[in-house]
């Protein structure tokens, strides 16, 4: 096994490349002013009323989007579980098939379909219906980040779920559990480890997306990642992009740890 | 006695595979009833429909009088120990056992004495913080049986506890079963494959082929009078003969005629014949009721085992003296050790009916 060492080579030089030293590049220049001097003038600009509100609103978006997540994962589970049979692989497909379309091209279509004149409301239209004005508030944008993230929910929970023994279910009843003891004492236990990673896949991307509010909050929604991206990008100014980013890093980590303490065997955790 | 536990025409099919025809089972109270029969044969489809798993397609099952054939198992007075254990793999030993007791409310006093009596009727006295997850096998079965029992069901339903353990940890805990079943005094319905230990266990077997029973009796009852050929081989070995009932008390085996204290099956009447390898009475050539040669010999630590051919039949013997390869002998058998059962009249019938 020691002689293959030479085979993790490329994985080494694309965790050097690709995480280290990005990573140290932040961090330098998370640190630095413009002309390269110490400071901690990027990393107390969260402070700003600004950088806080897009903070918090990141912070609270994310948060909803992975409870609706949650709510909507955990019994699509329960369900793959119990029925299904052999077309249990067919469903999980069809419900992660989004997933292997294009982000982008994918947030763009609920922009279509949202938008005050697009698809849906020309059906509610035609329908005689009010036409729903959705485009451009949190609302959209949860609406987004759901879609875009559920799979992330789903498939971890569904491959815990799959692999309880249903015998453990048997053996609950036989021992005088009603269906909801046998859900709160035996599958949410068991079901934990799926349930914190899908949480950590969905609260990750969720809290640090940037294109999902520009899309579909129409400029007017600032999350913490587009003011990130903002100061990278139209201002040029990589210091506080990076000082900004550490903080973000920082939150989620943060938010991590509480999760991980949930999760006595630590078994799910990715991060 | 009474019955505790009654199946009456109970009938189950699994995408149109008929797995349990017509089945009538009467359960007393009190009693160690094994369900004994080859792979594939029902018996977990039995042990499911009285835990209340499957429903039956028809028939009905009774409890102390009372149909329960739809009550869910969560409502029904009897508990399960699975054969892959089904431990809860989150939960400590003693909150393994609790589980019962915690959900028909009892209180934190007495579940803690259920708990140390329950573990020291299983011999595990020290272990209720224990990770269920570290036990070994043999250990997770007992546990398991403790987390059934502390509930006081009125009937244990077991489906091949011991199938995973080793052959001492099995005999260990076969004398275990049966001595718990005593101390508890409550009914068991236990699975298994295994003729041995439906045998050593068991007050009534029932032989179970192809959903239906075969024949239903004490273990001596079943392997001493087999009823027909499939419980003959099933049960222990034997050697099983065409003959011809001549008269009463007299049957015809190979051309020659033997003895026997069966009746009833009429005059020169075709039938078969049970005649087990240690009633087989091995002797100087010419001195029985048959001679023949000895063609095989295997030592078996209690007895020998050896192949006679005679009469063109290849006989199955077990004995504690020996008999070298290629020696000549006679053979006898006592009339009461021959067993003459109704020869099936087609294939389909050996798997049939025998009403109990
Ligand atoms: N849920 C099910 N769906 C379809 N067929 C089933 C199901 N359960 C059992 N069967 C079939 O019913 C028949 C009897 O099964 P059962 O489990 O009762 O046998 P068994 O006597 O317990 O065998 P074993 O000794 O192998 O455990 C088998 O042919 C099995 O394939
Ligand atoms: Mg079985």
């Amino acid at each position: 096994m020691f002689k293959k060492k030479w085979l993790t080579a490329p994985y080494l030089v694309f965790i050097l490349c690709g995480t280290v030293i990005p990573l140290l590049a932040i961090v330098y220049y998370g640190f630095t002013d413009q002309e390269g001097h110490f400071t901690l003038a990027n990393i107390t600009a969260i402070a700003d009323e600004e950088h806080a509100k897009a903070l918090g609103l990141a912070l609270l978006l994310a948060l909803i989007c992975t409870v609706v997540c949650l709510l909507l994962a955990y019994p699509v589970g329960l369900i793959l579980r119990k029925h299904a049979g052999g077309k249990k692989g067919f469903v999980v497909f069809i419900l992660i098939l989004p997933m292997w379309m294009n982000f982008l091209l994918r947030t763009f279509a609920w922009k279509a379909l949202l938008a005050n004149n697009g698809v849906i409301n020309g059906i509610l239209g035609s329908l005689n219906l009010d036409p729903i004005r959705i485009i451009n508030t949190p609302a959209a944008v949860v609406l987004g980040m759901v879609y875009d993230f559920l799979p992330f929910m789903i498939l971890p929970i569904y491959n815990v779920m799959a692999k309880i023994d249903n015998n453990l279910i048997e053996a609950a009843y036989d021992l005088g559990a009603s269906g909801k003891t046998v859900l709160t004492k035996v599958l949410l236990p068991l079901s934990m480890p799926g349930i914190i990673s899908g949480i950590t896949m969905v609260f990750v991307p969720a809290v640090t997306t940037f294109v999902i509010s520009q899309f579909l909050g129409g400029g007017k929604i600032y999350l913490i990642g587009n003011i990130i991206e903002q100061e990278f990008t139209l201002n040029g100014n990589r210091q506080l992009g990076s000082g900004l980013s550490l903080v973000m890093m920082v939150f989620i980590l943060i938010s991590m740890a509480l999760l991980n303490k949930f999760d006595k065997n630590g078994e799910g955790s990715i991060v | 006695m009474s019955n505790i536990l009654e199946l009456q025409h109970v009938s189950k099919k699994f995408d149109n595979d008929l797995v349990l025809d017509d089945l009538c089972l009467e359960v007393k109270e009190n009693t160690f009833m094994t369900l004994l029969g080859p792979s594939g044969c029902g018996k977990t489809t039995t042990l499911r429909i009285i835990g209340g798993f499957i429903t039956p397609d028809q028939g009905r099952v009774l409890f102390e009088g009372k149909d329960i054939t739809n009550l869910p198992p969560n409502k029904r007075q009897l508990n399960t120990v699975f054969q892959k254990y089904a431990l809860f793999p989150h939960m400590t030993v003693g909150e393994n056992i609790a589980f019962g007791l915690k959900i028909s409310g009892k209180s934190d006093e007495y579940i803690r004495d259920k708990i140390k009596y329950a573990l020291k009727l299983v011999n595990m006295d020290d272990y209720a913080n224990r990770d269920v997850t570290m036990l070994s096998g043999g250990q997770q079965q007992r546990i398991a049986i403790a987390r059934a029992i502390v509930n006081e069901p009125k009937v244990l339903l077991l489906d091949e506890p011991l199938g995973a353990l080793d052959l001492k940890l099995r005999q260990d805990m076969q004398y275990e079963l049966i001595r718990l079943k005593n101390e508890l005094g409550i009914t068991f319905i236990y699975v298994t494959h295994d003729q041995e230990e439906a045998l050593t266990m068991s007050d009534t077997v029932v032989v179970m082929n192809q959903g239906y029973i075969q024949q239903m009796g004490t273990p001596e009852n079943i392997y001493n009078e087999p009823e027909n050929a499939f419980v003959a081989t099933f049960i222990g070995d034997s050697n099983i003969l065409g003959g011809i009932m001549l008269r009463d008390k007299l049957v015809r085996i190979l051309g020659v005629d033997f003895p026997c204290v069966d009746t009833g099956f009429g005059e020169n009447k075709p039938v078969d014949v049970v005649i087990r390898p240690e009633d087989v009475i091995l002797g100087e050539a010419g001195k029985g009721q048959m001679d023949g040669v000895v063609s095989h010999l295997i030592f078996k630590g209690v007895h020998y085992e050896m192949e006679v051919q005679a009469g063109g039949f290849e006989w199955l013997v077990q004995s504690t003296s020996m008999f070298p390869v290629g020696q000549p002998v006679s053979l006898s058998v006592d009339p009461f050790n021959i067993q003459i059962m109704n020869k099936p009249e087609s294939e389909d019938e050996e798997a049939v009916v025998v009403d109990v």
